[in-house]
């Protein structure tokens, strides 16, 4: 189906259900039980889960096919909500105009960054990258952002907003009661949700959500196509030899150079999609270290893989939502079956992981996932399914392993 | 007239003439071997012909066009295959992946941003890619791991890789080095079999004389960047300049 | 001419700092073959020796004051440093006083613990693997680390002064004959550049003049040939690693008086390092030391107003597209060997 094998259909058709009944699956506590707070289906978050999980998968495919380590992606995040924002002052708030504008913008700025970058490779690519990205973080923070200047773009500190006196030439610049339009689709408002009590269970359907997962599936089924095409194949010839390559009469530059704009592309989306959520945009979103949580959420859902980055942008920004949440109080109230020192002993060693410190969970998981596990999510699974099957097998009297595909 | 000319090539690193004045016509549909000893220039000479070193001075003529400055897949496409010291293959694909792409490049050229439609439904690559498997007798290694072959397979993939090009030229950089007996013989007769069955002109580089002198028709002995003697292989076996320079010393 | 050297001496605090954190990364890819992010983090952790120390030394007790008394009449509690009372008010004041210098004896020790443990713990389980997983690795360490002392530090940045003696300016111009207030300098960035001059000579003298250092040098010009000699490269290079994270370290603790550290500040000045790193030559030491002044100084003459008048933002920019431009026109950079990770 849609020119896809069996295996991918099926992969597509799993993610589909999963994202559409998202809502669902992502409520599983009812609203009043003490484990209501590893709920995660609340639109704000769901919405984080898809928008990232197309930078991620955006960014799979140059990092998983080519190999070129980007330290920069984040540059283009930012530069794809920037562009949105623009869109909603200028034109209107209609979100299809916004988002064309931010992939179209963020590939054009990949063709430049990728054009020289790609001239190098190893480690010199990631740090050219990275020089590119804290230039472009530089610029929106300072030059670019300055108020008082004639080419203020970004806004600087405050960062790029809606205001009512913005022209918004195909709509209006203020609704009826004053205020500021909000972003739709035409018409659909991005910020609307319906909320459905079902017994003890709540559930939220938000049409920003569902926007951004269709448009994560459309996604998501791009990148399947790509993987799978012969020049995903070529793109992986690129990781393995370089020199056969050449040798072999292609040219390896315009290769990488195309993954490096579509993955650009792919960042644009999101950003410009953040945008179409939340209509701001703001310089920290380009910083360096926002392409490294891109880099964390590939490598820890398995580089390389079609469902790895999607999984690890999920898990990451899961645990970013639930750890930083629980609080001393919510520990106390795990662990009060215990006897009272013991109780504020545990605590007190699981509280520097919690909270505002779930960045030192995420560094640890990082660092661990990298030493035991550099497949990720994907390749854990794959052990664990091979551990069963040859149990299995070991029953039928057949050792066979078989190397597992994606 | 060849169809690889090489007229008056010379090199210098620093204060070393690696190559001081080479002429060499490489003659159509023959195999024609490089020999010399360590240092006397031969991988110099080889990066001359792949366009890797430019030289200081001469001409490197393939079919009538200069081959010097012109980037590897240029040279690739004029009709020049390169098999390397060490096979050069794609370890993390599959046999017949490995096997596509050659045949994608010499259907589609150095780019194509073919990214919607599915490696499966490319028929032709893939049946094509079958049949080369086949004459490498390779069929059943297809869906392996490349980079899980013994050296003596991935030697014999890289080479039907070459083939499955059709080149004009086949340039082969030590073939055998560092491969176990069998594995050479192997890729002997592997070689002798293309040569007979094939038109193809075919230029190695190599150190083994036994390799040289069941494959060659013609051979250049090459001392201090310099060609000695260029003859058939009974002359160069007997030939006195040739034992001194050479077999005198590698015996 | 004045406003030249004074752009030049305004480059030198930070050029310091780029170039023995950029001396370590080098010595530590030069000798190890790794790519170390988490070089900033050592940095940082030097920093916050410094603050531990001065805050062990102000740990006070309260002592009632006889002679004074709050507005209700009753003898008033003040808090003297247990290190006053032992060494009296004057000697044990200016232990306190100077508590920055003093932080470079406690966090050698702990420096070289460090990086001792780092390169056993971690490091050497990297050598064979890709240099992205490398980069990878310390990234997440640098998190770690970075989240390690935001835990016990907070997230603000503390202010560590520099002793009393080297607070303020002086006029630097005029002793060297200029205009009185021309050149009007602070005396602890002197007294960094100073510093940061004895350390990278003490490094280049290391390496030149020990047995140790011309293994060391030998081995990262061939550690293949090296280790056949029989001598065991791999301790000495653990030892490189300790050297390394003190040198970070000891820029570290002398930075504080300049900007109050704070838990990302190794990460700041991490990506510039690396920049001059790459600018000075991957693996050359004496590149690294140059083109971290050189950088220094660029970033320092590009924040002069008439060139932010020609191109606003310049000095946000400069060090990066000079990188930029050295990787493209030079890619081994300024000074570093041909054949060192030019692809």
């Amino acid at each position: 189906m849609f020119g896809l094998d069996k295996k991918d259909t099926s992969l597509l058709m799993i993610v589909a259900v999963l994202t559409m009944f998202a809502p669902f699956i992502l409520n599983p506590f009812p609203t009043d039980s003490g484990l209501a707070q590893f709920n995660a289906g609340y639109p704000d978050l769901m919405q984080r889960f898809v928008i990232f999980g197309i930078f991620a998968i955006g960014f799979n495919i140059l990092f998983g096919l080519t190999g070129y380590l980007s330290f920069g992606h984040a540059a283009f995040l930012g530069i794809g909500s920037y562009s949105a924002v623009w869109m909603f002052k200028l034109l209107s708030m209609n979100i299809i105009p916004a988002i064309i504008l931010s992939v179209i913008v963020s590939g054009l700025f990949a063709v430049v960054i990728g054009y020289v970058s790609l001239r190098r490779s190893g480690i010199y690519f990631s740090i050219l990258t990275l020089a590119f990205a804290q230039m472009c973080y530089n610029m929106a923070y300072s030059v670019l952002g300055n108020p008082a200047s004639s080419y203020n773009l970004t806004n600087g500190e405050t960062g790029l907003q809606l205001l009512l006196d913005d022209p918004r030439v195909l709509g209006v610049s203020a609704t009826a009661d004053g205020s500021i339009p909000v972003t739709n689709l035409f018409g659909l408002e991005m910020r609307g949700s319906e909320t459905i009590e079902m017994g003890a269970w709540s559930f939220s359907f938000s049409a920003g959500y569902y926007v951004s997962a269709i448009i994560m599936l459309l996604s998501f089924y791009i990148a399947i196509r790509v993987f799978r095409s012969p020049f995903g194949m070529m793109l992986r010839a690129v990781k393995c030899n370089q020199n056969r390559m050449n040798f072999t009469g292609l040219s390896t530059r315009p290769y990488t150079l195309a993954a490096f704009v579509i993955s650009g592309m792919y960042a644009g989306l999101a950003g410009g999609l953040m945008a179409c959520m939340d209509p701001l945009a703001g310089a920290e979103r380009m910083q360096w270290t926002a392409s490294g949580e891109v880099v964390l959420m590939t490598i820890l859902g398995g580089a390389g893989t079609l469902i790895g980055p999607v999984l690890g942008a999920g898990a990451i920004k899961y645990m970013e939502n639930i750890f930083s949440k629980i609080n001393d109080t919510v520990l106390h109230g795990w662990f009060s079956f215990l006897p009272d020192g013991l109780e504020d002993f545990v605590v007190f060693v699981i509280h520097p992981f919690v909270g505002k410190g779930w960045h030192l969970t995420l560094g640890l998981v990082f660092m661990a996932v990298v030493i035991f596990l550099p497949g990720g999510l994907v390749e854990g699974g794959q052990r664990i399914m091979n551990l069963i099957k040859r149990r299995k097998k070991s029953d039928d009297d057949a050792a066979e392993t078989q190397p597992a595909a994606e | 007239m060849g169809i690889l000319e090489v007229k008056g090539v010379g090199k210098r690193f620093g204060g070393l003439q690696a190559l001081g004045d080479v002429n060499l016509s490489v003659q159509e549909n023959t195999c024609h071997a490089i020999i010399g000893p360590n240092g006397a220039g031969k991988s110099t000479l080889l990066n001359c012909l792949i366009g890797k070193l430019i030289p200081d001075t001469g001409s490197v003529m393939f079919d009538g066009q200069s081959v010097l400055g012109r980037k590897p897949f240029e040279i690739n496409q004029m009709g020049i295959s390169r098999v390397f010291q060490t096979p050069e293959i794609f370890g993390d694909l599959s046999v017949l992946e490995n096997m596509m792409i050659p045949i994608f490049a010499a259907r589609d050229g150095a780019f194509e941003l073919n990214a919607f439609s599915s490696v499966s439904s490319q028929k032709d690559v893939i049946e094509r890619a079958e049949k080369v498997l086949e004459e490498m007798n390779m069929a059943d290694k297809r869906h392996m791991n490349a980079a899980s072959m013994s050296r003596g397979d991935k030697r014999r993939l890289e080479i039907g890789m070459c083939l499955s090009q059709e080149p004009r030229l086949l340039l082969l950089d030590e073939p055998t080095a560092g491969m176990a007996r069998a594995d050479t013989n192997n890729t002997i007769d592997l070689l002798k079999e293309i040569k007979e069955e094939r038109d193809i002109t075919i230029a190695i580089i190599e150190h083994d004389m036994h390799v040289v002198f069941s494959l060659a028709d013609r051979i250049t002995v090459l001392a201090q960047g310099t060609p000695l003697v260029e003859d058939t292989p009974e002359k160069i076996k007997g030939h006195p300049k040739v034992r001194e320079a050479y077999l005198g010393e590698s015996a | 001419m004045d406003a030249i050297l004074l752009q030049i001496l305004n480059g030198l605090d930070k050029g310091s700092a780029y170039a023995l954190i950029a001396l370590g990364l080098t010595l530590i890819f030069g000798t190890l073959g790794v790519v170390n992010f988490a070089h900033g983090a050592l940095f940082m952790i030097g920093a916050f020796c410094a603050v531990t120390l001065s805050k062990i030394l102000t740990i006070s007790k309260e002592v009632v004051d006889p002679t004074k008394t709050d507005f209700l009449g009753n003898p008033l509690k003040v808090k003297v440093p247990y290190i006053e009372s032992w060494f009296g008010e004057s000697f044990g004041g200016a232990i306190i006083d100077w508590s920055v210098p003093l932080a470079i004896l406690f966090a050698i020790p702990i420096m070289l613990f460090v990086g001792y443990a780092m390169e056993r713990g971690l490091i050497k389980h990297f050598y064979k693997r890709p240099h992205a997983d490398q980069i990878l690795v310390t990234f997440g360490l640098a998190i770690v680390l970075q989240e390690v002392v935001k835990y016990f530090y907070g997230a603000n940045p503390i202010p560590t002064p520099a002793p009393e003696a080297f607070k303020g300016s002086f006029d630097f111009g005029a002793m060297l004959g200029f205009e009185a207030n021309a050149i009007i300098y602070p005396y602890w960035r002197m007294v960094y550049f100073l510093f940061a001059g004895v350390i990278i000579a003490g490094v280049f003298a290391f390496l030149q003049f020990t047995t140790f250092g011309m293994v060391v040098r030998a081995g990262m010009a061939d550690r293949e040939t090296v280790g056949l000699l029989g001598i065991n490269i791999d301790r000495r290079f653990t030892i490189m690693f300790g050297l390394a994270a003190a040198v970070a370290g000891l820029a570290g603790v002398m930075y504080t008086p300049i900007n109050s550290p704070n838990y990302h500040m190794g990460m700041d000045f991490l990506v510039l390092s690396f920049v001059v790193v790459v600018v000075g030559g991957m693996g050359s030491l004496p590149g690294a030391v140059a083109a971290g002044f050189l950088l220094g100084i660029l970033e320092a003459f590009a924040s002069m107003n008439w060139i932010k008048d020609i191109i606003p933002g310049i000095d946000q920019i400069i060090i990066y597209l000079v990188a930029i431009v050295i990787l493209l026109t030079r890619p081994r950079g300024l000074m570093g060997r041909k054949g060192v990770m030019e692809d």
